[in-house]
């Protein structure tokens, strides 16, 4: 019974949404709306669950002294910090002024912008050392990149301008060319590919035939 | 350990003292600005001499420009010239052309972390939605994202344009802050609103708020713009609100999601698309307002620029090193 029920209920589910999709009339529309409520409400508990195991799981670190228990204590102490500083405003407590205020915009925003600037330079670095002209397909790829990366920025126009290129062969008008024609035409071949991936994972989902994702062997 | 600790503590009394002894604001006149353009051009060409001379530079070099590409242009003074893409102008338009009093559901999909390209979007949307007397309506698929609007809502009204109006929350804006279910709370909002957001930020119920008085579904919003950094987001309102339910949408991407999003602007399912901090910088010389896009562009250029330089010279040691591989064989 325990692989039965959650497969039923997969099954039943699935196949209430797909129906639903196409007959928008009681009372497929009214278990759409059950269904989407129940989701919101496990996403809710959910995300209450995440942040007791973060504790749990850090907790158990600093217990039994794993290596860089330090940030456990630091992740357990900013948690409760945040938490305790947010509830002290009640609904307010994202209000311009508050202590959460200023906590999310001088040390999460900061901090989150940081990790993620990070990232120009392992892209600098990590361009400088693969992307190479080893073969037509790749040096294809690096002509591509060269142009959407100069024409994404002004001073590619002011370059062209500069070395006198015609209006129509600007680096801006040859990336948009590129985004809207090539890209364009290979974003869709992959997303066909997706729905049909989809698709078919769906259906061998819904009808029991694929249960990797109750776990076990 | 006490290398790196040195090493860490000599970079922070380096800024401090930058920061307490440098008079403030620091701007090069165009004169240095050339210099150090200049400077950063010979430096490149030595390094290419030198790949040339098949002594290659290490990632920590790469760094090093990089870092210099990007702080070094906020004290610059250069102009660029920024063109305004089709696109972009798509989104202008659609906000342009609608009638006072049109309602704006504006859907906040990222955190902090994507902040830098897309909180000028935001800030330039709001702006140009309350100069026009459109009505906004926020709400949040990413937990953050709410908070990011009421930054964005703290820059747009504080614009001079914006102050004279003396706006208020509730009736020209109001935020229903985050709700959880991903693609689900936008299928449900396709038939209520109140169903997924009960309460605005401040608790006042859905209601009691005289903005949303008619609003209940898709079909009272007007035009309709998301914000967004991954998943859920862009790809997950096109495919359920705007083509189940008809909702008239443009977006604001990321520059890396950006790519992604073509196919829909192609199709005519997104009504126009900002893309990254070009797109941004783009808006904001369609609204006729220079904000912080522009000026993040000048390091987005350099950057820019030292990477498609770093890759040239890379493949310069790469040919260099094919050519020296041929000849022993």
């Amino acid at each position: 019974m325990r692989r039965e029920i959650p497969l039923l209920i997969t099954g039943v589910v699935g196949v209430i949404f797909v129906l639903q999709y196409f007959i928008p009339h009681a009372p497929f529309n009214q278990f759409n709306n059950w269904f989407s409520d129940w989701f919101s409400i496990i996403g809710a508990c959910a995300i209450w669950l995440g942040a007791l195991n973060l504790i749990k799981i850090s907790a158990d670190k600093i217990y039994r002294k794993r290596a860089d228990w330090g940030y456990s204590v630091i992740i357990i102490l900013s948690f409760l910090l945040i938490v305790i500083i947010g509830s002290s405003s009640w609904t307010q407590f994202r209000d311009a002024g508050t202590g959460f205020d200023w906590l999310y915009t001088y040390v999460y925003s900061p901090l989150s912008a940081t990790m993620f600037a990070l990232l120009a330079f392992f892209v600098a670095s990590a361009s400088y050392r693969a992307f190479r002209a080893r073969n037509l397909e790749a040096t294809l790829l690096l002509l591509a990149a060269f142009f959407v990366m100069i024409g994404r920025v002004p001073v590619g126009d002011a370059i062209g301008g500069a070395l006198g290129i015609p209006e129509s062969f600007m680096p801006s008008k040859i990336t948009i060319w590129i985004m809207s024609f090539i890209n364009s035409a290979g974003q869709r071949a992959i997303m066909i590919g997706i729905a049909l991936g989809i698709v078919s994972t769906s259906l061998r989902i819904i009808l029991g035939i694929e249960r990797s994702y109750l776990g076990g062997d | 350990m006490n290398r790196d600790f040195i090493i860490y503590s000599v970079t922070l009394a380096i800024i401090l003292i930058l920061y307490f002894l440098v008079p403030k604001p620091i701007n090069f006149s165009p004169t240095v600005s050339s210099l150090i353009i200049a400077l950063i051009g010979l430096a490149l060409l030595y390094i290419l001499f030198r790949t040339i001379m098949r002594q290659y530079v290490g990632r920590r070099v790469v760094f090093l420009f990089v870092g210099i590409a990007v702080v070094l242009p906020f004290f610059m003074n250069v102009k660029q010239p920024i063109r305004v893409s089709p696109e972009v102008q798509t989104v202008y338009d659609w906000v342009a052309q609608l009638e006072r009093g049109s309602k704006i559901l504006v859907s906040f999909d990222y955190d902090p972390a994507s902040a830098p390209e897309l909180q000028p979007m935001a800030e330039s949307f709001f702006r140009l939605c309350l100069e026009r007397d459109l009505k906004i309506i926020i709400m949040g698929l990413w937990p953050q994202g709410p908070q990011q609007a009421e930054l964005a809502l703290q820059i747009a009204l504080q614009d001079p344009s914006v102050v004279a109006k003396n706006l208020r929350r509730h009736v020209d804006y109001v935020n229903l802050g985050f709700q959880t279910g991903n693609e689900f709370v936008i299928q449900r909002m396709g038939t209520s609103f109140k169903s997924m957001f009960t309460r605005d930020v401040s608790g006042i119920p859905y209601d009691s708020i005289p903005l949303l008085k008619d609003v209940s579904n898709f079909s009272n919003i007007d035009y309709s713009f998301n914000l967004s950094a991954g998943y859920p987001g862009t790809v997950e309102w096109v495919q359920v609100a705007v083509d189940r339910y008809g909702l008239k949408m443009g977006a604001g991407n990321t520059g890396v999601q950006a790519t992604g999003m073509y196919p829909y602007l192609r199709s005519g399912q997104l009504k126009g698309l900002l893309g990254g901090l070009s797109g941004a910088a783009e808006f904001e010389k369609a609204t006729n307002k220079v904000g912080t896009a522009t000026f993040y562009m000048l390091p987005q250029s350099f950057s820019h620029v030292i990477v498609i330089a770093f890759i040239f010279i890379g493949n310069v040691a790469y040919f260099l090193g094919e050519k020296r591989k041929k000849g022993k064989e």
